[in-house]
């Protein structure tokens, strides 16, 4: 138990995903607090393909991270800027105050 | 590809009675920064003020790069903190200290939501810790990585696989960027309808007609 293998980082990893899990059923109408854990969620999933990637010793897994971390910045820029196109409209970030499309 | 095991200067392998320093301290680093972590990430998702989110956000990023560290990915620790913290985190804070946000209103269904919440993370964390904590994640004894040699270059290994292997993905990647950067600019760039500017084309359009009127007109005439 004192040394450290794979399973811990797996462990750690499931945890902060089911911690984001809960920050967008407990945060929903936040949509600021929605997409910080988007990217806490995206971090346990890095935190997996690098866990992986050390154990297996392969390094395709820290490629891999480092095209979610690309992906995941430009999800960031272009979801900031919808937020801050839509509060320039609406005054508002609630997830409550879009239901333009609600039937 | 290039190949990322090279013999290891360290010799023979901690048995489960003697444990090493060196691996009691990467142990203790492991612990330590693991809960800063997770308190961190519950902190993103409890606190009542965004800005604060955000900032614990940016403490979890810092962990996570200590981790990431001790997993020997140390080009991605970097580029996490300069990157994510440097640049993804701050546009967060601007964007969140810009923008004028009702915190009580935001705060509603909170309590309400909290259980379900909390159920859903709880059954989702049991779901993957029975597969995590399986015999099938545990590597077989003498198959554990061996610590790279000093004078190992991990971001010179990732840049020869990322610039020959995976040189597509490496292209779209940036194509992506791209897209990111046209989307975002497009998508906040306001019109001004108020403010005055030049039109080059219609001045270089501009004929001698329309400005000047020649009027034929008699001279003064004769008294």
């Amino acid at each position: 138990m004192m040394t450290v293998t794979l399973s811990h980082y797996l462990i750690l990893a499931a945890v902060l995903f089911s911690i984001s899990i809960a920050g967008i059923v407990i945060n929903r109408k936040n949509i600021i607090i929605l997409l910080m854990s988007i990217e806490l969620m995206l971090l346990s999933v890095n935190l997996n393909f690098i866990a992986f990637s050390h154990y297996l010793d392969d390094l395709a897994g820290q490629v891999f991270v480092f095209f979610i971390l690309t992906v995941a910045a430009a999800e960031a820029a272009i979801g900031l800027a919808i937020l801050v196109v839509l509060f320039r409209n609406k005054r508002s970030s609630n997830v409550e105050d879009i239901k333009e499309l609600k039937w | 590809m290039i190949s990322t095991r090279r013999s290891s200067p360290r010799i023979g392998r901690p048995t489960l009675l003697t444990v090493k320093p060196i691996e009691m301290i990467e142990t203790i680093i492991f612990y330590v920064f693991a809960v800063a972590t997770v308190v961190s990430a519950c902190a993103v998702v409890t606190v009542k003020n965004p800005v604060h989110a955000t900032l614990s956000l940016v403490l979890t990023f810092f962990t996570s790069a200590v981790i990431w560290m001790t997993l020997e990915a140390e080009f991605l620790a970097i580029s996490l903190v300069l990157v994510y913290v440097g640049a993804v985190m701050v546009l967060f804070i601007f964007v969140v200290m810009m923008l004028d946000i009702n915190v009580a209103r935001l705060r509603e269904g909170f309590v309400r939501y909290l259980p379900l919440g909390l159920a859903v993370a709880a059954i989702m964390l049991l779901l993957m810790l029975s597969v995590v904590t399986s015999d099938i994640f545990v590597l077989e004894a003498g198959s554990e990585p061996v610590p790279k040699p000093a004078d190992y270059s991990n971001t010179k290994a990732l840049g020869g696989v990322l610039y020959t292997e995976y040189v597509f993905a490496f292209e779209i990647a940036a194509v992506i960027l791209l897209v990111a950067i046209i989307a975002a600019i497009a998508l906040t760039m306001r019109k001004r309808t108020q403010t005055k500017y030049q039109v080059p084309s219609d001045q270089i359009k501009v004929r001698k007609a329309d400005r000047l009127r020649i009027v034929d007109m008699p001279s003064s005439e004769e008294q």
